[in-house]
């Protein structure tokens, strides 16, 4: 088994089209770094020096991982991630 | 082009101006490819602020689920200026990133007058486009 990760429309270019895919670690931060190895390129459009990008939102199942532990928050097979761009702006 | 109804249009500028001086945002949902916008989905600024908004991450969670469950898409994400033109900022262009949406702006800095325009916002270019309002 490994760990479904869903992917949305502006990133579909690193995954040739697919809206989900799969990979595996322990912690997000594995799984991203496997994702990296599968689909060239993805890695630097969710994470920085800094941690998660602000301009994505990252879901393990049901919660924001923001609220869990971040990069650090543990992943298991079966579990469901979930990446979307935030939707925010402002008038400056 | 951006060709939407009277009806969603009012509800978007209700909305606006409801939850001014803060800065209103939502989507309205499309069936996948047809660039036609039809469910009107108010959202929460997180933010609650009159200079920002931002989807609560969570609430987005839930109301993209419904749109992939019902094979829709955000055909139009909106969001309100209350003291500057309907215009993307840097901010908004910064964060644009569903680029088959429709980045529809209102501003409600003027209570009589209703500034209603639509842009696409593509690798950080924008464009605006021509709304066609049908009954």
């Amino acid at each position: 088994m490994a760990i479904e990760v869903r992917i949305p429309t502006i990133l579909r270019t690193y995954t040739d089209g697919a809206k989900a895919v799969n990979a595996e670690g322990a912690t997000l931060s594995d799984l991203i770094g496997d994702l990296e190895v599968r689909h060239p390129g993805i890695k630097e459009r969710l994470v920085d020096e800094a941690g998660l990008r602000r301009f994505v939102n990252v879901y393990l199942n049901d919660e924001d991982v923001r609220f869990l532990g971040g990069l650090g928050t543990p992943v298991a097979d079966g579990d469901t991630v979930t990446v979307l761009p935030a939707v925010a702006g402002g008038m400056r | 082009m951006l060709t939407i109804s009277q009806d969603l249009v009012d509800k978007i500028v209700a909305h606006s101006r409801a939850d001014h001086p803060d800065e209103a945002c939502g989507v309205i949902a499309g069936p996948l490819g047809s660039d036609r916008p039809e469910r009107f989905i108010p959202m929460a600024n997180a933010e609650r602020s009159p200079t920002f908004y931002r989807f609560d991450s969570l609430e987005q969670l839930r109301v993209w689920r419904e749109m992939d469950d019902r094979d829709e898409e955000p055909v139009i994400i909106y969001h309100s200026h209350t003291a500057t033109e309907a215009y993307p900022s840097r901010t908004d262009i910064s964060y644009a990133s569903e680029p088959n949406a429709h980045y529809v702006l209102v501003s409600t800095r003027d209570e009589d007058k209703v500034e209603f325009r639509s842009f696409r916002i593509l690798e950080g270019v924008v464009t605006e486009e021509e709304v066609v309002i049908v009954p």
